[in-house]
């Protein structure tokens, strides 16, 4: 299991070019009104009396956050939806073409969401963001502008195989999408257990068995010089709702540029027995013009969580790094042995 | 046996018997106080909780002794301790005690805790953090500060572990006052403390945890692992409770602190 998991380190980096060409799934948003129109879903309650939203949930899906450019509509029909997933099912079995480099290392038809091990949930929009209404993230700010072009700039300075701090989080097992806030679906394991006790939500993540210990008491923030990779989130019920800010992010884990200002509002609300209508809202003045709002429907799946012991076995990103100083080597000593060449030539002419 | 004092023979018998159920009286010992009970009627063991021991240095008795490394002087320097082992020492298989000193030796570059990796079971536990433990009818989840290490202990449905893992497979069931936990599953990375006592994947851990006032827990452990030890030994220590009203489990991502001590010779240019 270990390795399997381990091969997975890099994965997400391939699921990265494969997101954008994706689409779809969900209908939940449609289904749920229709379901509470019909007859209101009253969720069962916890022992001490909280909406019981626990049980094994995964938020997998074909998706983009941002609608893609070619599309001018929120909802697909069925058929063009199944001839999303269809075609984004077809991407990832591509890159098990025999052959190519990714061949080498992953098996899709495994770890990709089309023949996945888990559940996948199903929704008919076109993108994650449903408001702004155009599916899109809202203007930059100024300052978002300006941070991005540093960034960029930035980057270009670094190589990615560098150094591992000049690796993506996710390939260091630091923190992945699906930690959050907000808790954003991940290429494959995009599964979660939720466990609730007096005064406290508990949402453990597959990936790098990240956990968020909700308190809903109402407490007060911590101190704004504590700051954390999954920030500080406080809960409470409105109804059968549960209401989850967070703020005091590091910002070291930028959610499509955002920065330490970000505060996430995430709303779960059990609408049926198999679904969970999770959606959040980004407000970051110091990114963005305005705030926006995205929805992903978590769907039951089979449980347990499997222990992902990433770090622990990250021969990928040690077996990159070795690479690469491999390569840079074999190319210093070619451009030497190159130059050498040349001079013993020069002398034979 | 007829010309011994009749004293003699019933203190003889209650010593036989006591050996017997040691670890029943223990269990059935600390329950004397009664732990308030959660809405579905189990001890509630809910809360933030912490060990107040040097075990995790050694879980053995320990003098104070110097830092490992010599420029963090008395800020490293090992605390000592009485030692959390029942009768003191661990019963190593000869072999296994000299890989035990080996890795003793060699603690500054082998101990798992220095890579930040998974502490396993019962090292997690008794490491200096707090952990959470968050109890439902079904999972009693413990959340631990260190490395977001997280064990599940399935309550109403018990299994055999999928595979082995760090953290173990663990099965809980209550008994009266106290929580049951039988963990199997593991791999054989992970070690009991800086001293470099370990196991193998043989490893068999029950621990019993009930409550013994309303801010305290008994904690004890059985360890059993025939590969490594010749018996089954046991530790066992009082648990804290976090008593501050703000507490909370905050993040130790230690990854990011030990990637330049795993990878940094592998760095494209040496760091400025």
């Amino acid at each position: 299991m270990t390795l399997r998991l381990l091969q997975s380190i890099g994965i997400l980096t391939l699921a990265c070019l494969v997101a954008p060409i994706t689409a779809t799934a969900q209908t939940q948003a449609a289904q749920a009104k229709t379901n509470t129109a019909k007859r209101p879903y009253t969720p069962p309650r916890t022992p001490d009396g909280q909406p019981d939203i626990q049980g094994f949930w995964t938020n997998s899906t074909y998706t983009p956050l941002e609608r893609p450019k070619n599309v001018d509509k929120e909802f697909y029909t069925p058929e063009e939806y199944a001839a999303v997933v269809k075609r984004a099912a077809a991407n990832e079995t591509e890159q098990t073409t025999p052959g190519t480099t990714a061949d080498v290392h992953y098996d899709f038809t495994q770890f990709g969401l089309d023949r996945s091990q888990s559940t996948m949930t199903r929704n008919l929009r076109t993108s994650l963001i449903v408001n702004p209404e155009n599916g899109r993230l809202p203007p930059l700010t100024e300052e978002g502008k300006k941070r991005a072009a540093e960034q960029a700039e930035q980057a270009k300075k670094v190589g990615r195989w560098d150094s591992a701090e000049a690796n993506q989080l996710d390939d260091r097992c630091l923190i992945m999408g699906g930690s959050g806030p907000p808790m954003l679906n991940t290429a494959y394991n995009a599964n979660y257990q939720i466990v609730q006790a007096p005064g406290y939500v508990m949402i453990l993540t597959e990936m790098i068995h990240d956990v968020r210990i909700i308190p809903l008491d109402g407490r007060a923030l911590p101190n704004r010089n504590v700051r954390q990779w999954i920030g500080f989130s406080r809960g409470r019920w409105d109804g059968n709702t549960l209401v989850v800010e967070t703020t005091n992010l590091n910002g070291k884990n930028p959610l499509e540029g955002s920065s330490e200002n970000m505060k996430v509002t995430e709303r779960f609300t059990r609408v049926d027995k198999d679904n969970i209508q999770y959606s959040f809202t980004v407000d970051d003045p110091s990114t963005w013009s305005r705030a926006w709002t995205a929805e992903l429907p978590l769907r039951t799946t089979e449980g347990p969580l499997f222990e992902h012991a990433c770090h622990e076995g990250n021969y990928g990103l040690y077996n990159t790094l070795v690479g690469a100083r491999l390569e840079e080597k074999k190319a210093a000593e070619a451009a030497a042995g190159g130059g050498k060449d040349t001079a013993e030539r020069k002398p034979a002419k | 046996m007829r010309g011994q004092p009749v004293g003699w023979r019933t203190w003889k018998s209650l010593l036989l018997v006591g050996t017997l159920i040691t670890p029943t009286i223990m269990a059935a010992q600390a329950p004397a106080y009664r732990a308030p009970r959660t809405a579905d009627g189990k001890p509630n063991l809910n809360g933030i909780w912490q060990a107040m021991t040097s075990a995790y240095w050694d879980v053995e008795p320990h003098a104070a002794g110097p830092s490992l490394v010599r420029e963090l002087g008395a800020i490293a320097a090992v605390p000592g301790g009485l030692g959390v082992v029942d009768g003191g020492q661990i019963p190593y298989r000869p072999e296994a005690l000299a890989r035990r000193n080996e890795n003793r030796a060699k603690r500054l570059t082998l101990d798992p805790e220095i890579k930040c990796y998974l502490p396993g079971v019962p090292r997690a536990t008794y490491m200096p953090f707090p952990f959470q433990i968050i109890q439902s009818q079904k999972y009693v989840m413990f959340l631990h500060e260190y490395a977001v290490a997280v064990r599940t202990v399935y309550m109403d449905k018990h299994t055999e572990p999928p595979a082995d893992s760090w953290m173990g497979w663990s099965n809980g069931h209550w008994e009266g006052e106290t929580l049951v936990i039988d963990t199997t599953g593991f791999n054989d990375m992970t070690w009991f403390d800086r001293a470099g006592n370990f196991h193998s994947d043989q490893l068999h851990v029950v621990e019993r945890i009930s409550a013994r006032s309303p801010e305290t827990l008994n904690y004890e452990a059985t360890i059993e692992d025939p590969q490594v030890f010749t018996k089954p030994w046991k530790i066992s220590m009082p648990l804290y409770r976090h008593v501050e009203p703000d507490a909370r489990i905050l993040e130790f991502r230690c990854v990011e602190f030990v990637e330049d001590l795993i990878y940094g010779n592998l760095r494209k240019q040496p760091k400025p």
